[in-house]
């Protein structure tokens, strides 16, 4: 019955009544559009609801094998030797792999090809792999995987990232930036020193965010088959089909032509499933070796040592304000914990000194940022990539700033907002920004001023804001390609079919396709045909990460579409003998604007236009603009549009227990403009969540002392919100179209998890009046906070210092306001004036 | 050698079937490797996540902890068995109409235990639908969406001619 509501509600007409029953709306525009804006159900919502969807799991093949691996139980060892003769013995294994078959390393990022599928030499983590088994059922493998010796030569293992800093031996990597530490990054905008000198007021704080895990429902999996023909095709629950196909090609040495990679949807991703990994590759190699299809699906406790999730990041940020809190210098200090390997590491480093400045005008900016290699799961890409930590930080710092100067802290921010499009000291190119927007509608809908520094004890509002990139400006692998393509077919039955390499993670990106090439075509979105993910069959799209997929699928959707529709009205306007320009195309029909009725269906349209000059097709493309920024370094931060976020958080804080509650939070994010508002409200509900969760309970523990074994590998012991701990959410959408974005949208899967950690802190210092600068806000932490208040000592709980690290020469970037042109100043030249 | 199997017949999504599996299988298992009904989903294997649930004899149960044998004789609901006559359940279509399935993975688990709610309380208080799905994890939606998709369902199956609040599909003013 809803079906058919749904269904009627794309035709035409009741676009207009619609539109016209919701004109009040101040919030949301429907405007033109007949599809773009509309909450509507996804194209694939009816296979999701009833178990149609198939994931990578979900496949069985006939004489099907079962592949296991063997995992490190070390942290940090050398491989002496590894037995395989008695598992390969064992009824019902069919292949075994050790290191020495895989002998070509991988990683995402060309910086840090430092993973092999098997561990060859040396382990660095608890659940690194080592060997792996394919047998005729997931038992046989299992009871094999016991079969298997391995002698290891345990060393020194680095639990943490103040380790690692502390000891540069044994090394984890024989690269990187010294000792145990992966990379090292200085960056300078102006000098801050100056800045700090002409501020009324300097702050220092520490804080530290704990590492967490995307904990997708779906468990990672992976199929292999091999054919005759040497072809090798593999399905896997990846974020990134392009480069798993790419990692696959280089390990297997086959060429590319000869491997199809189909990124099955995913269940649920959020970034953990975004690096090429060990079980892809083993299973190819598996099928490979045994001729015969191959199937990896990992348990519970493998997808906790997969991780890539946050980095643990220790930080320190140096602020200086006028009296009115305009931001004269920042200086801000990063260290990351990264775990066994680099995975996205070098870019998550920058990410967390590259987003500072998008949100107040910051006149100078300094950056320090290190990584280090410890010996514990690999740290990579969780949704919010690098910059939840450091908005976190930036945020409750903000805080402090704003009650030292006696203002409010809303208030403050109103007053100190980028401008649209302008230039940031670190060269980032905002467009739009709807962050004043933003503010003005939680504070007003939580009644901010009535509630702030006045509920009575234990209750508390806290207010933050954010930003984030609506996808990177720099694809992983330097080329100079497009970073989306489309492909698009009109089917003489009237059929549109769209081809594009995006994956399907939940989030909604087929739809968004099809959604976008029916509002350009005039037709309903349900009946387009959306192909995704396929290396076989679609062009190229790098993938969904970094919040690109909308932005840059979207306008490559668009322009395939306008060409389609470029050919198709000029053969429908010479049958219909008007000038092509009055052709319009609504409701499934090809039409002349002055005389709706002149005109013919769509199918019609294509046949004209097939007849005159053959099958049609057409292709669109999208590259993100050339960023401002040329420094090196200046790859991580330039987007083509930045989303942005503002929460205001209540909590009841038990000053008995030390348990935090969140009954509310209200958000407003800045969505340039909704592709389909319903999606966008699951984004940002969803994304409110996992910040939820980020702040009171989520972290990967390790026993330190004890072999640096994960303590919780597991849905239980791992804390995350259910329906008992998840707070309501009033959200607010702020409609500010941008023009990098297609029909003016802009990102919201990632951007308002940002707000949400501080607003929560900051409502914790509200409430009871003590500062826990460290996520999770656990009740212990509360406890003793509060316990240190009562005795009379600061009450705050947080990191009290920020190692010596051996940080290299500053890059110096003249910010754009002190004649900068984006480049870095010469070494010899920044030497110079320094001396002056 | 090959696993000795056992065979049971049981009632399957309304009807009869009979299947001869491994006997140590899960029900988990049994339904998708030996049914061929793969709409229910692995999550942990341990009873920690929900994702698994079915419903036998109407009420929820995590199937893997449940070995197939156990379910000889008995009524077993998968989410293939919601949908009748080639019509979406009122909860499936709600769930598909407010975008409370994102990824879809834990679905299936959350339609069930959400059917299981409405057939003894068919007017269930918010804190109720909190209650009914507190076992169940999901992290796409944080869990909103699938609340007022459970609410919509639960008004419709009362015959109410229910719509969803303005506010829940493009939020508020």
């Amino acid at each position: 019955m809803a079906t058919r509501k749904k269904r009627r509600t794309v035709g035409l007409s009741d676009s207009l009544t619609v539109k016209r029953s919701q004109s009040d709306s101040p919030t949301v525009r429907l405007s033109d559009h007949r599809v773009i804006g509309r909450a509507l159900r996804k194209i694939d919502a009816t296979a999701k609801v009833t178990g149609a969807t198939i994931f990578a799991d979900d496949l069985f093949f006939p004489r099907m094998l079962y592949a296991k691996l063997l995992r490190s139980p070390h942290p940090h060892a050398k491989i002496l030797r590894v037995d395989v003769a008695k598992a390969a013995r064992l009824a019902g294994v069919r292949a075994v792999l050790t290191g020495k078959d895989l002998p070509i390393p991988f990683g995402i990022l060309p910086v840090s090809q430092d993973e092999h599928a098997l561990a060859p030499d040396k382990v660095r983590f608890v659940g690194d792999p080592v060997a792996a088994v394919a047998a005729t059922s997931e038992d046989v493998a299992t009871a094999a995987l016991d079969l298997i010796t391995v002698e290891y030569e345990p060393l020194r293992p680095v639990p943490d990232a103040e380790d690692a800093v502390a000891h540069p031996e044994p090394r984890i990597h024989d690269y990187g930036d010294g000792g145990n530490l992966h990379k090292l990054i200085h960056l300078e905008f102006g000098d801050v020193e100056t800045g700090f000198a002409a501020a009324d007021l300097v702050r220092e704080d520490l804080f530290f965010y704990e590492g967490s895990t995307h904990l997708p429902m779906e468990q990672h999996a992976a199929v292999a088959q091999w054919s005759a023909d040497r072809k090798l095709t593999v399905w896997s629950s990846t974020q990134t089909p392009h480069y798993v196909h790419r990692a696959l090609a280089k390990v297997l040495e086959l060429p590319p032509a000869r491997i199809r990679v189909i990124a099955t949807p995913n269940g649920g991703g959020f970034g953990g499933k975004s690096d090429p990994f060990s079980h892809e590759i083993v299973v190819a190699k598996l099928a490979m070796v045994t001729g015969r299809p191959v199937k990896i699906t990992l348990t519970r406790e493998e997808v906790f040592y997969c991780h890539r999730g946050r980095h643990p990041t220790l930080m320190w940020i140096k602020t200086g304000v006028t009296k009115d809190g305009a931001i004269t210098a920042m200086h801000f200090k990063s260290l990351l914990d990264g775990g066994g390997y680099g995975s996205y590491g070098v870019a998550s480093t920058y990410y967390t000194g590259a987003l500072q400045t998008v949100t107040y005008p910051v006149a100078r900016y300094k950056f320090q940022g290190a990584r280090a290699f410890t010996n514990k799961p690999p740290c990579g890409p969780k949704r919010g990539h690098g910059t939840p930590q450091p908005r976190y930080a930036l945020e409750v710092h903000l805080d402090k700033l704003a009650e030292q100067l006696g203002a409010d802290p809303a208030e403050l921010r109103l007053k100190h907002l980028v401008p649209p499009n302008s230039l940031t000291a670190n060269y980032l190119r905002v467009g739009s920004m709807g962050l004043g927007a933003c503010l003005e509608k939680v504070v007003a809908g939580s009644e901010w001023k009535r509630k702030f520094r006045k509920l009575p004890p234990g209750k508390g509002v806290g207010l933050a804001c954010s930003s984030y990139i609506c996808g990177a400006g720099l694809p992983i692998y330097w080329n100079n390609m497009p970073h989306s393509g489309v492909q698009l077919k009109c089917d003489r039955g009237g059929g549109v079919t769209v081809f594009c390499g995006s994956t399907e993670i939940g989030q909604g990106s087929d739809s968004i396709l099809a959604y976008i090439v029916a509002e350009v075509l005039g037709l309903d979105p349900f009946e387009i045909a959306v192909v995704t993910a396929d290396t076989d069959l679609t062009p190229v799209d790098l993938g969904s990460y970094s919040s690109r997929v909308t932005l840059m699928t979207g306008n490559a959707a668009i322009q395939a579409a306008e060409r389609a529709k470029e050919i198709l009205a000029g053969h429908a306007a010479r049958k219909l003998e008007i000038p092509a320009t009055r052709v319009v195309f609504a409701g499934g029909r090809v039409f002349d604007a002055e005389d709706p009725k002149h005109g013919m269906a769509f199918a019609e349209a294509v046949q004209v236009a097939e007849a005159a000059q053959g099958t049609i097709g057409t292709v669109g493309s999208y590259t993100p603009p050339r960023s401002a920024a040329k420094y090196r370094g200046g790859g991580v931060g330039p987007s083509p549009a930045y989303s942005y976020s503002a929460a205001v958080a209540e909590v009841d804080v038990d000053p008995d227990t030390g348990i935090v509650t969140v009954p509310r939070i209200w958000i407003a994010h800045d969505i340039g403009q909704s592709i389909n508002a319903a999606a966008v409200m699951g984004q940002v509900e969803g994304s409110v969540y996992m910040g939820l969760g980020e702040a009171l309970m989520e972290e990967m523990a390790y026993r330190g002392n004890r072999n640096v074994v994960h303590k919780i590998p597991s849905l239980l012991e791992y804390k995350s919100p259910t329906t008992l701990e998840m707070c309501d959410v009033v959200t607010y959408l702020v409609e500010d179209p941008d023009p990098s974005g297609p029909f003016g949208a802009k990102e919201v899967g990632q951007g308002p998890l940002l707000p949400v950690p501080p607003a929560i802190a900051n409502a914790v210092y509200d409430a009871v009046g003590v500062r826990v600068d460290e996520v999770p806000i656990t009740p212990e932490k509360v406890l003793k906070a509060l316990k240190k208040k009562t005795k009379g000592e600061e009450g705050r709980v947080g990191p009290t210092r920020f190692p010596d690290i051996p940080w290299p020469e500053p890059i110096r970037v003249p910010p754009p306001w002190e004649g900068g042109d984006g480049g870095a100043v010469p070494v010899a030249a920044a030497a110079l004036e320094r001396q002056h | 050698m090959p696993d000795p199997k056992a065979t049971i017949s049981f009632e399957l999504n309304g009807e009869p079937a009979t299947l001869a599996f491994a006997p140590h299988k899960t029900l988990l298992e049994v339904l998708r490797e030996d049914a061929g009904l793969t709409g229910t989903k692995h999550g942990c294997e341990l009873g920690e996540c929900g994702t698994c649930t079915v419903l036998l004899d109407g009420t929820p149960v995590l199937s893997c902890l449940l070995l197939g044998l156990a379910c000889a004789g008995h009524r077993v609901t998968t989410v293939e068995g919601m949908a009748a006559g080639g019509r979406l359940h009122p909860l499936q279509d709600a769930f598909a109409e407010l975008g409370a399935a994102q990824c879809g993975y834990c679905t299936p688990a959350f339609l069930l235990a959400a059917q299981a709610l409405l057939a003894v309380e068919p007017r269930p208080s918010r804190a109720a639908i909190k209650q009914a799905l507190a076992g169940n994890l999901c992290r796409c939606t944080g869990y909103l969406k699938i609340y007022e998709a459970v609410e919509l369902a639960a008004a419709r199956l009362r015959g109410e001619d229910a719509t969803p609040a303005r506010e829940t599909l493009y939020g508020h003013a």
